[in-house]
């Protein structure tokens, strides 16, 4: 706009603009997933058990982290009682195992019933502010573990083991386990792609960028948040699941503590908030630490505590952030492209 | 005195203020006038330290306060009055005052003088600030910043929001404050009120200057020229 | 059934509480952070005050002359160095340094004093008792807890209230920005608010050694609780906290008394309730703390 010209209202200067989504890098992620998914799922005949074991657990880490991501890196919601899921999800697999139903059929129903739990809890939790809303929901969480740890047929305080699945052979018992969380994996990462690419991703990317703006372009807000507490809810119900078929048994006070929040919490950041790659990276790097350091104990969690502050006050974006902006790469692209 | 030199902010993508210059010497008044989203705010916001420069500099008595943090260059003696009277609502009138003497300058106004320049405070002292009307609000605020006693005192929009006799009845503290040597810097949408209390005055669109002048020297026609950006006008340059 | 006492006891832990509450609600209401090791913080005060006994002999009561001084400007440190860069990043980020630091803590704890529990060595105090009547007695250290409670949440109010300090930080949790426009270090204020803060957190840690005992894991319980104390209480209501740790410290005791392993959760009932039909607590503060 140059000085002392009037400016004429019926002439537009912008050419029409074509806006895309990234068809072409999308095709060739999902492609390179799928291929990654299927080689996977081969492992049960080439590796041993401990291998499918490590896993099986890093791909449970991998679903919690992601369901915390989208709740964190999206809505900006940071919460620290996801656990309470994550016992919803297991003890709903218990409850079915005693009264007859496979195991690894109930796990869609862990999924279900943590996403229709998470609807009123929502309602209650909402009301507090973000930054009081990570302690509201810890405090969700006990009360799930404090009401459930004094009901015997579930173990009450010492734990119980899962029925239904002692007369399997172990080994293909291990590949089942192995398979179900490579698909939960595989579905919880899927669905997180859908989501964002959809209309309520748009929204929920509006929300995180900034959410009065949002609000007053018409976003719902509270709509979106609570799809996605609820989605995040089910998640870690399935990550719940997996895990008390992966130990065969479940112990109340393990299942619903906070270290759960600590992990989900510490992958997010170091791998990124905010991002589909972020939480993978960032499972692999605490599979790593985890299988190396494991044996030092606490000052393996001094460790993991350290990095994670580190990570947040200086590196916001995580590893898969600092890797994405240098090498301008996205591997599951959410967001659009405008040409000219 | 203040000097602004060559001063250009960025918001994120937008350029706010490009080139930008002044001087304001002791005693004087100069008006900086222009439509909403010309950078007025953001200059005065910027002298104070709210923002940072991407390029020039501010100078204080020759001395340049560009690196300072706000609350160091109140306490070398600039002092803003903030678009939208910004009181503290959990302080009554009187605590809003106090907290604009926390640079400690020494100086001629005391709260008892500040209480003294509008004639209704005395009494209304330790009321809550949100119980006051909008000019009362505007005056308290007003107070606050010659509580720092400041050298140099910048108004940022004054009459937004208030009744045109309000309007008037506040600026007419004005030249109590210049009579003691105090350097005024103001901003106005209110073109004509902004022109009635300056000497010099600075027309902004933009992000930069368009006319810059005495107010007796102007024509309307050459205000508004450079208010609007207006079609056959020329940039920048006085308006003699 | 010995319901007076257990409301007493109930009221007199809710000192303890509010002591804990009081400090998370002046830090978030003046730099708008949780700081979810609020309750760690406190646990290391009491860890730093049996080194502080064991090295010089200063009796249990007085170690706070020594370790809440230390912990204010440990405070100030803190807030300067760490919450102030992390509130730069994102308000949000401050949650996930806490959080990693809550974890630091802990683990730091557990490797350099183990596992085992502990309390400080308090006499014959421990027991000393005011009999009311045959049912009702009060023990001596719950009811100095909750009067320094009462002194504590006094002298802040006073503090804030009266002075210059006080009124700067009161002013710099309305608006920041106006504030740091009539002159006011923003910076330097928020980390006196944090001292002040951990100061109280220091106190609370003692408070804690003193009626019970700890272990490096007994931070996130006291986090929750004074979390709870100052939801039920009211946010922004230094009173209030007061009111909350009470009504949550008699909820205990009610629970308690009906099965010893309801108490925690009749609190937490407690608080749910009052997050359900009166999210803004009790006391409607006029306050910005």
């Amino acid at each position: 706009m140059t000085r002392g010209k009037s400016r004429d209202p019926d002439k537009t200067e912008l050419s029409a603009v074509r806006v895309t989504r990234s068809r072409r890098s999308a095709l060739w992620g999902l492609i390179g997933a799928a291929v990654v998914v299927i080689l996977l799922a081969t492992l049960p005949y080439v590796v041993y058990a401990d291998v499918t074991d490590l896993l099986v657990n890093a791909f449970i880490l991998l679903v919690l982290a992601s369901m915390w991501n989208l709740l964190a890196g999206y809505c900006g919601l940071i919460s620290v009682g996801q656990q309470a899921y994550i016992g919803v999800g297991a003890y709903t697999v218990l409850v079915l195992a005693q009264n007859g139903i496979n195991p690894y059929l109930a796990i869609p129903f862990a999924v279900l019933v943590a996403g229709a739990i998470a609807v009123p809890v929502s309602f209650l939790v909402f009301r507090l502010r973000a930054e009081y809303f990570a302690i509201g929901t810890w405090v969700v969480a006990e009360v799930f573990f404090l009401v459930l740890v004094r009901v015997r047929s579930l173990g009450g305080g010492t734990g119980t083991s899962l029925p239904g699945l002692a007369l399997i052979d172990p080994v293909f018992r291990e590949a089942l386990t192995y398979w179900s969380a490579l698909a939960v994996a595989a579905a919880a990462l899927l669905a997180t792609y859908l989501l964002l690419t959809s209309r309520m991703g748009l929204d929920l990317t509006a929300i995180r960028d900034n959410e009065v703006a949002a609000r007053s372009a018409g976003v719902r807000v509270t709509w979106a948040k609570r799809v996605v507490y609820v989605v995040s809810a089910a998640g870690c119900g399935a990550g719940g699941a997996l895990l008390i078929i992966s130990q065969l048994n479940v112990l109340a006070s393990s299942i619903f503590s906070v270290a759960w929040s600590a992990k989900m919490i510490f992958i997010a950041l170091i791998g990124g908030v905010g991002s589909i790659e972020g939480p993978i990276v960032g499972t692999a790097i605490f599979t790593v630490i985890q299988q190396t350091l494991a044996q030092a104990g606490a000052w393996y969690l001094i460790l993991l505590g350290s990095l994670a502050v580190a990570v947040a006050m200086f590196l916001p974006k995580g590893i898969w952030g600092l890797i994405s902006s240098r090498l301008h790469l996205q591997v599951f692209p959410v967001g659009y492209w405008l040409h000219r | 005195m203040l000097e602004v030199r060559n001063l250009s902010v960025r918001h994120r993508y937008l350029q706010a203020l490009t080139d930008i210059s002044l001087r304001v010497s002791p005693g004087e008044t100069l008006a900086i006038i222009g439509a909403n989203g010309a950078g007025k705010s953001t200059l005065l916001r910027t002298v104070i330290g709210l923002h940072q420069p991407s390029a020039g500099s501010i100078l204080l008595d020759g001395r340049d306060i560009t690196a300072l943090p706000p609350h160091a260059r109140v306490r070398e003696g600039i002092a803003l009055v903030p678009e939208g009277r910004r009181l503290f609502p959990s302080l009554s009138v009187e605590e809003n005052l106090l907290v604009g003497r926390s640079t400690g300058r020494p100086g001629s106004w005391s709260l008892d003088r500040v209480v003294r320049l509008f004639s209704w405070m005395g009494d209304r002292r330790r009321e809550p600030t949100v119980h006051l009307s909008g000019g009362e609000q505007q005056a308290v605020s007003i107070g606050r910043a010659l509580m720092a006693n400041p050298r140099v005192l910048l108004l940022d929009e004054l009459s937004l929001g208030l009744a045109p006799t309000m309007v008037r009845r506040i600026y007419s503290v004005l030249p109590e404050l210049v009579q003691d040597g105090m350097a005024v810097l103001l901003v106005e949408q209110d073109v004509a009120q902004a022109l009635r209390v300056a000497n010099h005055f600075q027309c902004l669109l933009e992000g930069r200057t368009t006319l810059e002048g005495k107010p007796a020297e102007a024509t309307t026609a050459i205000i508004e020229a450079a208010y609007f950006g207006l079609a056959g006008r020329t940039g920048p340059g006085s308006a003699a | 059934m010995n319901w007076v006492n257990a409301i007493v006891q109930g009221i007199l832990i809710g000192g303890l509480y509010a002591i804990f509450a009081c400090g998370l609600s002046l830090l978030f209401g003046v730099v708008r952070v949780v700081n979810l090791a609020h309750g760690d913080f406190a646990v290391l005060a009491a860890y730093l005050a049996l080194v502080v006994i064991s090295t010089t002999h200063v009796p249990a009561l007085l170690t706070f002359v020594i370790v809440a001084p230390l912990f204010a400007v440990f405070g100030y440190a803190v807030q300067r160095l760490i919450i102030q860069k992390s509130l730069e990043v994102s308000p949000l980020t401050t949650l996930l340094v806490t959080f990693g630091l809550s974890v630091v803590i802990q683990n730091l704890l557990l490797v350099i004093a183990s596992a085992d529990s502990h309390s400080f060595d308090l006499g014959s105090l421990i027991s000393a008792a005011l009999r009311v009547s045959p049912e009702l007695s009060i023990g001596y250290v719950p009811l100095m807890i909750f009067l320094t409670a009462v002194v504590v949440l006094t002298g802040l109010q006073l503090f804030l209230s009266r002075t210059a300090m006080g009124r700067a930080i009161r002013a710099s949790a309305d608006d920041q920005e106006a504030a740091s426009i009539a002159g006011v270090n923003t910076r330097h204020v928020f980390g006196i608010a944090a001292a002040i803060a951990f100061a109280t957190v220091a106190l609370a840690g003692l408070a804690l050694g003193s009626s019970s005992s700890f272990d490096p894991s007994a931070g996130p319980a006291r986090l929750i609780f004074a979390f709870e104390a100052v939801i039920i209480g009211g946010v922004g209501s230094l009173w209030g906290t007061l009111l909350g740790g009470i009504i949550l410290g008699v909820a205990q005791a009610i629970g308690a008394q009906i099965d010893p392993s309801y108490g925690v959760l009749a609190g937490h009932l407690v608080f749910l309730a009052v997050l359900a039909l009166r999210p803004q607590g009790l006391i409607r503060a006029r306050l910005a703390i």
